[in-house]
């Protein structure tokens, strides 16, 4: 494995981890929807803490999927091809939700802002709790075979007891990341709301967390393969939720948010850390699609190394820029 | 069902719908760009109004095409893994700068530009718009990149080992001639597809007499535009036509609807019956020397001639049972419909510029009504031009390299092949009748149109006259 391959592997990571710190909120908001907000100018108030920003915040996954598709061509062939109906359903989630913003605001009456309200509602669950299938899935193990491909895949390969519950923890970390940033950018009823939910969910998300941890240990060869590593990170989620939690008990709404972006970050540098030094990890291991030989030539990493060092510190200017102008609280009544 | 025809329709279905918004996107964030700029420089409010109001209209548009576009994105994972894993070294590259450089660029800016109107000083928020429309203009560059290798593959090797496509070098891929010919045209069509959009509109209000010194001025600024689009869409259009007779001789071939070599000099057909099955063309109505004339070739060899070549260049790779006949009526017409409508709306934009000009056009009722469906000209023109452009490409997804048959994921069964087609089937029907009808409302709506409960809300002011 080459010095760039890996570099893409984290960067691919990074990218991921980008997508779930920032759309995750996007996620969490558009559930408080229907959730938190109760009547319409809430939920004007809700919707319009995300709107300057979620556009840009789904460019990551955009951002993921290119570079995905440039770094690891077979990676992302095998991949995409071999998640295909989760992928379609992921799509229509992001979809209904992508359009469901312009759409509502140009709603007549109550009836059609409800509809586009569930749309954006029912994509805000349906995406991460299908990527939470999805990532889990792939640390399991796949039925890849000498083509590459995902071969014959039966129903339990996709949907069972532990990638249900990564579904269920992935929803459930936006949603209280979303709270999280209710908090900190409303006032009035929404803000009191969201943490008064966010208080109830934390035990939840312990008891997740640990039915998770176990069933990595039973389901993965995390533990077996690399037993330090993926302990300290486990360690690591669970010190960021619980600062997450600490934070709303204590009505610190900064630290809970970039806590709660932080679990996100630690689940997807577990599963990356676990991974390693595959990309898919088949059922029969001789068949694992590795960093090492699903990757594009050395030419084009080098290429896209370039690239990205020119133009990544200029995207991340700007887009911080952006945030800068938009920190003001959403006041309800405007 | 078979695999290859799902993926296919699913190609063509999902592209020609993405490829509704993205033209009209771009078209519209250029407009809505020289709107407000005019306001900037002339400070008079109408265009303020104006960048607002057409601007709300390319924002719906905008919406439907992002997220078709993550659809695009994902497929080629999705339902062409092998054609992805051959073309990952070359495809990618472009795929990730057009992510970076232009999709960032344009969701930061829409952002901040739909929400900062009175936040920042004009000059700022002008700045904004131009952003958006440079990313959306640059993103299309980048996907091009992708498709001219795909059209005409250039600096790459082929891995005997792996059987993938090798990028040998990356300014050479930005070199290749037919991204520099497909560009422009695709671009400038793009340009004429807002303009249109903005004047058909305009003509339907002013039909409603509505507004008419807004309505007025908007068709002014889209038909100049439109104007100046559409003949740089032609000059660019003819540019890629001469590189298409060099590079693909067979699509050119079929387009002009020729079996057996032209005469020299070579005649143009306007009209053909074309026999599929015998390959021939029964019968034509041709002006004589014309494509000569046009294409600068003294003869132009028909599709038989072309099959020939193909067969002597490609039997050795793919087999001498390989077709390289292709549906030739839908590109003749095809062809004919893109450009028959390409050169009317250029005659258009000159004759509703002139009658504006005269202030005749708001007494010239199917003057107006005549633009009013030239909203959908420029999207007929957009979606041929793809389909002769692609379908051309047939029976490869590369050039010469790579095969469609080839392409297809292995994994893929026709059922999830068959879901995902009517799931998008049905997701495109609603999205397209929505989209329309929240265009057609806003339109109906005009600029000045105020919510009466908001009206309401906002007139409850104690010291505004005549509360007393």
């Amino acid at each position: 494995m080459s010095n760039l391959q890996f570099l893409w592997f984290i960067l691919i990571g990074v990218l991921f981890s980008g997508f779930f710190f920032l759309e995750g909120f996007d996620f969490g908001v558009g559930m408080a929807v229907k959730l938190v907000a109760r009547n319409k100018r809430e939920r004007d108030q809700v919707i319009e803490t995300i709107g300057p920003v979620w556009e840009s915040n789904m460019v990551w996954l955009i951002t993921a999927g290119g570079a995905m598709f440039a770094s690891f061509p077979e990676w992302y062939a095998s991949l995409f091809s071999g998640f295909y109906l989760i992928l379609l359903f992921i799509l229509v989630g992001l979809i209904i939700r992508g359009v469901s913003f312009k759409f509502r605001s140009s709603s007549e009456n109550a009836k059609e802002r409800n509809t586009w309200e569930w749309a954006l509602f029912l994509g805000s669950i349906i995406v991460p709790f299908l990527f939470g299938m999805m990532f889990v899935d792939l640390v399991i193990g796949l039925p890849l075979d000498a083509t590459k491909n995902v071969m014959n895949a039966t129903f339990t390969d996709y949907i069972n007891l532990f990638s249900i519950v990564g579904g269920v923890a992935v929803t459930l970390v936006s949603f209280l990341h979303g709270l999280n940033y209710l908090r900190l950018k409303t006032e009035g009823n929404v803000r009191e709301r969201s943490l008064a939910i966010a208080k109830k969910l934390y035990p939840v998300l312990f008891a997740g967390l640990v039915v998770f941890a176990i069933l990595a240990y039973l389901k993965t060869d995390f533990f077996t393969e690399r037993f330090t590593s993926s302990l300290i990170l486990l360690v690591l989620i669970v010190v960021f939720a619980a600062l997450a939690a600490y934070g709303t008990y204590k009505d610190k709404e900064g630290l809970s948010f970039i806590s709660t972006g932080l679990v996100f970050v630690g689940i997807v540098a577990f599963l990356f850390n676990g991974l390693f030094p595959r990309v898919m990890i088949a059922q029969d291991s001789q068949f694992s699609l590795l960093i090492e030989n699903a990757s594009s030539t050395p030419y084009t990493l080098k290429v896209m190394t370039i690239v990205t060092v020119v133009l990544l510190p200029i995207v991340l200017l700007y887009v911080a820029w952006a945030y800068k102008q938009f920190t003001k609280r959403v006041k309800i009544d405007r | 069902m078979d695999i290859e025809f799902l993926a296919r329709f699913q190609f063509g279905m999902t592209t020609v719908f993405h490829f509704f918004f993205v033209p009209m996107s771009i078209g519209m964030a250029f407009a809505v760009a020289v709107m407000e700029t005019m306001y900037v420089v002339k400070k008079d409010k109408i265009y303020k109004d104006m960048a607002k109001f057409w601007g709300n209209i390319f924002l719906i548009g905008f919406a439907v095409g992002v997220v078709t576009g993550i659809i695009q994105e994902f497929q080629f994972g999705m339902n062409w893994s092998e054609y992805s894993r051959f073309m990952g070294d070359i495809f990618g590259a472009p795929l990730a700068v057009e992510a970076l450089l232009a999709f960032f660029m344009e969701s930061t800016f829409i952002g901040l530009w739909m929400f900062g109107w009175d936040k920042f000083n004009e000059k700022l928020h002008l700045l904004f718009i131009w952003l958006v429309s440079i990313g959306t203009a640059l993103s299309a560059l980048w996907i091009l990149a992708a498709n001219s290798f795909m059209q005409n593959p250039v600096a790459y090797s082929i891995n005997e080992a792996t059987n993938r496509a090798e990028l040998t070098s990356f300014v050479g891929l930005l070199k290749n001639h037919q991204l520099w010919v497909e560009y422009p045209h695709v671009l400038f069509g793009a340009i004429v597809t807002g303009g249109f959009v903005i004047a058909g509109s305009s003509a339907w209000k002013m039909l409603k007499n509505k507004d008419m010194e807004f309505f007025k001025k908007s068709m002014r600024i889209g038909l100049i535009i439109g104007l100046v689009g559409s003949i740089l869409t032609i000059v660019a259009g003819h540019q890629q036509m001469i590189a298409v007779a060099d590079d693909q001789p067979m699509k050119f071939a079929a387009m002009e609807g020729i079996y057996e070599d032209t005469s020299s000099p070579a005649p143009w057909n306007i009209i053909a019956s074309i026999d599929t099955k015998d390959k021939e063309t029964k019968w034509e109505i041709s002006v004589p020397y014309l494509l000569t004339i046009l294409g600068g070739e003294d003869k132009y060899i028909g599709m038989d001639q072309a099959n020939k070549e193909l067969h002597d260049e490609y039997d050795t790779k793919f087999g001498s049972e390989m077709d390289y006949y292709l549906p030739v009526k839908t590109l003749f017409w095809g062809f004919r419909f893109m450009a028959g409508f390409g050169s009317l709306m250029a005659l258009m934009a000159i004759v509703g510029l002139y009658l504006l000009r005269k202030n005749k056009i708001q007494s010239m009722k199917w003057m107006l009504w005549l633009f009013v469906a030239g909203i959908s000209f420029p999207f007929i023109s957009n979606t041929f031009g793809w389909l002769v452009t692609e379908l051309g490409r047939s029976p490869w997804t590369v050039y010469g390299l790579f095969t469609i048959a080839d392409s297809v994921s292995p994994s893929v069964t026709a059922t999830s092949l068959l879901i995902s087609n009517i799931v998008y089937f049905l997701l495109f029907s609603v999205l397209g009748y929505v989209m329309f009808i929240f265009c057609k409302r806003a339109v109906k709506k005009g600029p000045y149109y105020v919510d009466p409960s908001e009206a309401r809300k906002d007139g409850i002011d104690p010291f505004a006259k005549g509360v007393l």
